[in-house]
């Protein structure tokens, strides 16, 4: 479905800093209310979920409608907590899952 | 001199009835659109009360970032924050947002944790016509605010 995503996490951080965190996916998000040349309906195909795991634990999630807009884009914040990994999945109506994952260092 | 007034009589109530008949399909299909394929403020309220659980509202501490006027419906960039410490004990847990006249109320709901640090999400909504964009935030101990704000939109984004 979706081509690779694009996400902005620092790489270095302070311990308890909280820093913004930048997603963008590539994805139609077909809403299935747009109808087609011969007038049918195209079926609703979005991704309905993301997900930001900071070291396994969730820290931000979000649950998507049609209403969110093509190529999905989300900006929000993490503290700081430990270094480690932190990953991020995309699923569609599908079920398929695209995941990315950056690793951080917090001193 | 009798069937020269009854013949204009009778073409009358005929074009009257078929005008009449023609005139109520039209109400019926049009009601029937506008309750399947359209959100309004009642829907959307009702969509948020069921989203939060019922809980009783309270105005304030959300606030919806949104363009005044959003040239274009199919990418309107929307920031909402919530006035929360985010520790481990306050808390903001989610945000739901809706929009009140778009094809479905639901737009996005945001789940947030103490890990979260600062409640401030930012994404891009598509917005079929000019409209409010509500935003309820569920904190941590169950208090529900709602925060909300106007776009007026030049061209939607709903596509049909």
């Amino acid at each position: 479905m979706a081509k690779k995503p694009r996400v902005k996490v620092p790489s270095k951080a302070s311990k308890g800093q909280v820093f913004q965190i930048k997603t963008l996916i590539t994805h139609k998000m077909e809403t299935g209310t747009r109808k087609n040349k011969k007038g049918k309906l195209i079926p609703r195909m979005i991704i309905n979920k993301f997900s930001c795991k900071y070291n396994g634990k969730e820290v931000f999630s979000a649950n998507l409608h049609p209403a969110v807009a093509a190529n999905p884009y989300f900006a929000f914040y993490t503290k700081a907590s430990e270094s480690g990994t932190i990953d991020f999945a995309w699923t569609d109506d599908a079920g398929k899952t695209v995941t990315a994952s950056k690793k951080i260092t917090v001193s | 001199m009798a069937k020269t007034i009854k013949k204009p009589l009778s073409v009358d109530r005929r074009s009257l009835l078929k005008a009449t008949g023609v005139g109520v399909l039209a109400v019926a299909g049009s009601g029937l659109l506008s309750r399947t394929a359209q959100a309004t403020p009642e829907t959307a309220a009702k969509k948020l009360s069921e989203l939060t659980g019922g809980a009783a509202v309270k105005q304030g501490k959300v606030n919806v970032k949104l363009p005044e006027i959003a040239e274009n419906g199919r990418t309107v960039p929307m920031t909402v924050s919530v006035d929360s410490p985010m520790s481990s004990g306050n808390y903001v847990k989610t945000i739901h947002v809706v929009a009140e006249g778009n094809p479905n109320p639901d737009v996005v709901s945001f789940n947030l944790s103490p890990g979260t640090g600062k409640a401030e999400v930012a994404t891009r909504i598509r917005l079929g016509k000019t409209q409010n964009v509500v935003a309820r935030a569920v904190m941590s101990d169950g208090s529900v605010y709602e925060g909300k704000r106007q776009v007026k939109v030049t061209i939607g984004g709903c596509g049909g």
